[in-house]
């Protein structure tokens, strides 16, 4: 890429089921002031917040323009606000790209969502799905989720055991991490193979929990990163990538996407070998085929060989998801944003309790759209 | 400060659908398609070309979540890199600068922005109310209707002036849009059925009536995006995107007060024009397309856009200053009264004023030589978008 761009601050909101407590604009604003004040910057004309990237959903917020409930809270007093309307890695990708445009030097990213707010989150996906044909069959996120997960499970070996396996770790990283912990609670194998099915062969307790919450990332330019903070966490690739739309037109057991996504991400950042050269991988799992299933579009391991990669402890191993991942909580809007947070805090060595020793790159990941439609990759080192 | 830009932009291609009230004859995605071939036959590439898509509307208006999911088939996504910016009526302004960025950054060679709206499928004021707080805003809002404008400028220039200087505009805007073959509503108005026009048609709200509203269409437009080397590789015809400046305001209008003379208008343009060194728009930018979601707002906001004071602005449309032939033209295509698929408008803007510049806007192509010209985007609550494009390739920064 033609520069380096810094993460110089990280917030984030606890993770919780339901925030009875806050509007979601609320939450954003503790987001806003724990960034101000780690960074002391402010919204003046110069040398303040130039750029603001808010990622949340019209559909989610039930609001359309969601971003314009929102300005109150960003600064968007004369100042320039811009909505990612993806999944928020995208945010850190436009970001990224605005900085290095050299248009602006410092950008918040801020996303928020509330899960809770609607009455079911498959209404909401559903509504993804083209009016003529997917949409009367009552297709949404899960079912696709659920078609995938069948035709993955049969072609890399993943049975419900491993499953199982992939959520009691997530749920017992998920309570070491203190913005999950709170309303997580710890389950058994038994309990996890007893949970009953929401879309066959998905469990009950295969999905992420419903959340809300609200994450943020100060991003600066080489320059002002070095002035803004002590650690800065480098962005050295992104990368993300589309399939087509309707299940029957892709591969529903391949990484197309993921793969490209990856590959682009890795050629930015001079990766080689990411299993040798990063040191920790946060994943966007919605859902627990997911983890192995992606790992294998990352390149942790060879295509069809997910069964055997969480056979042989590779999770552990590659250090994926030490913070929980997604199957501890996480809105889906904001899973990406979320991910390369979790990965700033780790290289900054801010990861209380579940910290990586000495980790210097590291990697994250989004996913939109259904069944991994649309991916997108971010690499991360620091000094 | 100058505006600084890591490389230089232009802007090589521009699709444009048939614009509607009611494009039944095909869906979503099959509306973006006719955008997007329209642009890549326009700057003579291919889908394999494109590096990476840019895509917005608005969500609530069809109610397709993650539209650009399903769009893939359409927008020519697939396998690509692909980024979706949504600002409410400012949309596809922010497209274009995202679009910008993108190249500029070095992430990207061709970069495609696609704006799109079927206002058709859902209920645009509906919509647009929506937007609002529903605990403290929603009762209150009208969509986008409003007849503050209207009031504030017959307050201050009398009604007789005010309103015929609202009813000229607009009629001019249907002169603009009757030359302009993609435009939807073509009336064929005439000067000379003004004052019946202002008389009779319904009123809205206060003096905004029905024939000062801008349109509600179905349509998408498609602009391409390329760098300086391969603006020079292609041999392609380009408009060059010199600087964009984005200005937004809070959701509660009154926060700071209610402070008429600093608009977001004005406020970017004096930003923008004082770091681009301009010290009299109207002799240095030759044309403007103004996104003017009503006679009333288009005619106020030639004052804050331009930083006139007084009645200047007043004086420039009762001159017909802003005609085609006039001194400063705005809006040869029409202009949003005659064309308003929501989340496409702002990018008509870019695109028909990339076109001038190009000297391939067709019927509607102003014979004045274009050197700088001026687009803007109006959405949200009062936010301005306004882009800065030149017929050469602006100098190192």
């Amino acid at each position: 890429m033609a520069g380096r761009v810094g993460i110089c601050a990280v917030a984030q909101t606890e993770f919780v089921r339901e925030n009875t407590r806050q509007r979601f604009q609320g939450m954003a604003l503790d987001v806003l002031e724990s960034l101000l004040g780690q960074t002391g910057l402010d919204f003046s004309e110069n040398g303040g917040i130039d750029t603001v990237a808010s990622v949340s959903d019209d559909v989610f917020d039930a609001r359309t323009i969601s971003d314009n409930a929102m300005t109150d809270v960003l600064g968007a007093h004369y100042r320039c606000e811009e909505k990612v309307a993806q999944e928020g890695a995208q945010a850190v990708y436009y970001g990224t790209a605005a900085i290095l445009s050299g248009h602006t030097d410092v950008v918040l990213v801020l996303g928020h969502c509330k899960e809770s707010q609607s009455a079911d989150r498959n209404m909401v996906t559903h509504h993804c799905f083209d009016p003529f044909y997917t949409r009367p069959v009552g297709y949404d996120y899960q079912v696709a989720a659920a078609i995938q997960a069948r035709a993955y499970a049969a072609k890399s070996y993943v049975t419900d055991s491993h499953l199982a396996d992939i959520v009691v770790r997530a749920r017992k990283n998920g309570l070491l991490n203190p913005l999950t912990a709170g309303e997580l609670t710890a389950v058994t194998k038994e309990e996890v193979l007893e949970s009953p099915c929401l879309a066959d062969p998905i469990r009950g307790l295969h999905a992420y929990p419903v959340t809300d919450g609200a994450v943020g990332l100060i991003l600066a330019s080489e320059e002002r990163a070095r002035k803004l903070t002590d650690t800065p966490v480098w962005i050295t690739g992104t990368g993300n990538c589309f399939d087509s739309f309707f299940l029957g037109d892709r591969d529903p057991a391949g990484n197309f996407a993921l793969s490209k996504a990856a590959s682009r991400a890795y050629r930015r950042a001079g990766v080689e070998n990411p299993v040798d050269s990063l040191d920790l991988f946060e994943i966007t799992d919605q859902y627990a085929y997911q983890q192995p299933m992606w790992a294998e579009g990352l390149g942790l391991c060879d295509e069809g060989a997910g069964g055997a990669w969480l056979d042989s402890g590779g999770p552990e191993k590659s250090k994926v998801n030490l913070s929980g991942g997604m199957l501890a909580g996480c809105p889906l809007i904001l899973a990406g944003l979320a991910r390369t947070a979790e990965a700033a805090r780790q290289l900054k060595g801010e990861a209380n309790g579940r910290q990586v020793e000495g980790a210097k790159k590291a990697l994250a990941h989004g996913v939109m759209g259904p069944a991994g439609q649309f991916h997108s990759v971010i690499i991360l080192e620091r000094d | 400060m100058k505006p600084r830009k890591n490389r230089n932009v232009g802007i090589i291609g521009v699709g444009q659908t048939v614009y509607s009230s009611h494009r039944e004859d095909v869906n979503q995605p099959e509306m973006i398609h006719e955008a997007v071939i329209a642009a890549l036959a326009d700057a003579g590439l291919e889908n394999e070309d494109i590096d990476c898509v840019v895509h917005g509307n608005m969500e609530l208006f069809e109610m397709v979540h993650q539209p650009d999911c399903w769009h893939v088939l359409g927008s020519g996504a697939y396998g690509k890199e692909a980024l979706r910016v949504t600002t409410g009526g400012t949309t596809g302004t922010t497209l274009a600068c995202a679009a910008d960025n993108l190249v500029a950054s070095g992430l990207h060679d061709i970069v495609l922005a696609v704006g799109f709206e079927k206002l058709q499928e859902g209920h645009t004021t509906g919509g647009i109310t929506n937007m609002a707080d529903p605990l403290w805003g929603r009762q209150l809002q009208t969509g986008a209707l409003t007849g503050a404008t209207a009031q504030d400028v017959i307050d201050e220039f009398g009604e007789k002036r005010a309103k015929d200087a609202a009813i000229k505009y607009r009629i001019l805007m249907d002169q603009h849009a009757m030359i302009n073959e993609k435009a939807h509503r073509r009336f064929g108005l005439e000067f000379d059925a003004a004052d019946e026009l202002a008389a009779t048609s319904p009123p809205l709200v206060g003096e905004l009536r029905l024939i000062h509203m801008c349109s509600q269409s179905d349509g998408a437009c498609a602009v391409i995006f390329a760098s300086e080397d391969k603006v020079k590789e292609l041999g392609a015809r380009a408009a060059w995107v010199k600087d964009h400046i984005t200005v937004h305001r809070e959701e509660t209008f009154t926060l700071y007060g209610k402070d008429k003379r600093n608009t977001t208008m004005r406020y970017a343009a004096r930003k923008l024009y004082e770091r681009n060194g301009i010290e009299d728009p109207r002799k240095e930018i030759d044309m403007f397309e103004m996104y003017d979601p009503s006679a009333w707002w288009g005619l106020d906001w030639i004052r804050d856009f331009l930083l006139l004071e007084g009645d200047e602005h007043l004086k420039m449309v009762e001159n017909g200053d802003i005609a085609m032939d006039g001194s400063f033209p705005i809006n040869p295509s029409g202009g949003v009264i005659s064309t308003n698929p929501i989340g496409a408008t702002a990018l008509i803007r870019v695109a028909e004023a990339a076109n001038q510049v190009r000297g391939v806007a067709g019927g509607h192509q102003l014979v004045k030589e274009l050197n700088q010209v001026l687009a803007s985007g109006f959405g949200g609550t009062f936010w301005t978008v306004l882009l800065l494009l030149t017929k050469d390739p602006p100098g190192p920064s």
